[in-house]
């Protein structure tokens, strides 16, 4: 039972990369990598707010949404799935604006450090396209929390990684058009590469 | 150049939003592998576009501010319902073979963006005419990765033979980097630096 979940994290984390594999969240995986310290802020924020929101998303969808979840309130042939994204994009919105606020009541250093990227987490394609791969591929509460964390983890370490390279890229001398943007881009293809060495991995 | 073809056309090299101002990256590169689900994907994202920076503008000075991200959200998220469940209705492969990606133009950030930046301030045509070009100029990227990674890695347009592939007893032998993931970071990066040789004004300094 715990090998199940402990390679459901492994998988989130290296083998179906939310950044790297499914090129989710690329808006900010790129506008954030700049720095390694702000790319680790924003890292911590999105394992946060990943972990949350997909298993809330999943408690909504498998008890409100989906086809014959409302026989507990009396409507056994009510199917809502087609409300899902809407439902989602609210979850997201309200949680992040809690967690703004429960950072900001109770943890002020952790919530001066994140600043700005908390807000910017609700447009982050990652957290949205989580709670989807989470509903397509049937997972249950536990594992979708699992699935949460682990695909939370993955985005921060690729985020940083980004940031790394960016930080060395600064004392290379790259071709004039390439500069900023492009060599960002085929930077991002190779390690992208790089991850695609963990999809050979059985588990 | 007239204010309206300005609008229409800048966005597609002079200000493009993949290109420039690192917008909406996130969808434009799954879909790429086929040139038909990128076709498909750009009609679902100029019909969201135009309507949602349509109704933003028209609705605009009724908005109060503090919840305007709210309602814009709200006005998107609808529009992509209604896309997709049109989609699931008339082309029910591709939209299966798209998946989630359909569902993500809602956190697609060129829509907000351009309802935000634009759709805010101006009168509700020339917001569904900016709409409208920035929309066409994330298509213009789209099909770009879209035809070189069907050509190279399938040696098909649109699901007919362009070269046929050595397997099937032809002459190309497919190339498959060009199906993963990788090669559509390449070939953006490549469209960047074309389109930067051509227009050297956007060249990013030195940091």
């Amino acid at each position: 039972m715990l090998e199940h979940y402990l390679s459901l994290f492994i998988k989130a984390v290296f083998i179906e990369n939310l950044a790297l594999a499914f090129f989710l969240g690329m808006c900010t995986f790129l506008a954030v990598s700049k720095r390694v310290k702000t790319a680790s802020g924003l890292g911590v924020a999105v394992i946060v707010v990943m972990a949350i929101t997909i298993p809330v998303n999943n408690l909504i969808y498998n008890n409100v949404l989906r086809d014959g979840a409302l026989a507990w309130a009396g409507y056994p042939d009510v199917d809502l799935s087609f409300l899902g994204l809407i439902c989602y994009i609210g979850v997201i919105a309200a949680m992040v604006q809690i967690l703004e606020m429960t950072l900001d009541r109770f943890f002020p250093p952790l919530y001066n450090s994140l600043g700005i990227f908390l807000p910017l987490i609700t447009v982050n394609c990652a957290i949205l396209g989580g709670s989807l791969f989470m509903v397509e591929r049937d997972y249950n509460l536990a594992e979708s929390a699992v699935f949460g964390l682990g695909s939370g983890v993955g985005f921060a370490l690729a985020i940083m990684g980004l940031a790394g390279i960016r930080e060395k890229l600064r004392y290379s001398d790259v071709p004039e058009g390439l500069r900023g943007l492009g060599i960002t881009f085929i930077t991002t293809g190779l390690m992208s590469l790089g991850f695609l060495a963990f999809s050979g991995i059985q588990l | 150049m007239s204010k309206v073809t300005k609008t229409l056309f800048d966005p597609l090299f002079n200000n493009n939003p993949i290109a420039l101002q690192i917008l909406g990256i996130c969808s434009a590169l799954a879909v790429t592998t086929q040139l038909q689900a990128a076709l498909v994907m750009c009609a679902a994202v100029i019909v969201v576009m135009v309507v949602s920076s349509l109704s933003v503008s028209l609705i605009r000075e009724h908005m109060p501010s503090s919840i305007r991200i709210i309602i814009q959200m709200t006005i998107i998220a609808s529009m992509v319902v209604i896309t997709d469940q049109v989609l699931q209705a008339y082309v029910y492969d591709v939209a299966k073979d798209m998946r989630v990606y359909i569902g993500l133009i809602i956190t697609n950030c060129i829509i907000m963006g351009r309802t935000e930046g634009y759709a805010m301030q101006n009168g509700p045509v020339m917001s569904a005419i900016d709409g409208f070009g920035n929309a066409l100029g994330y298509s213009i990227v789209l099909l770009f990765v879209g035809f070189f990674r069907e050509l190279f890695g399938s040696g098909t347009l649109l699901g007919y033979t362009v070269m046929p592939l050595t397997r099937d007893g032809g002459w190309y032998a497919s190339n498959g980097m060009a199906l993963l993931s990788p090669s559509a970071f390449f070939l953006i990066g490549f469209f960047i630096w074309a389109i930067r040789v051509w227009k050297p004004e956007q060249v990013e300094e030195e940091n």
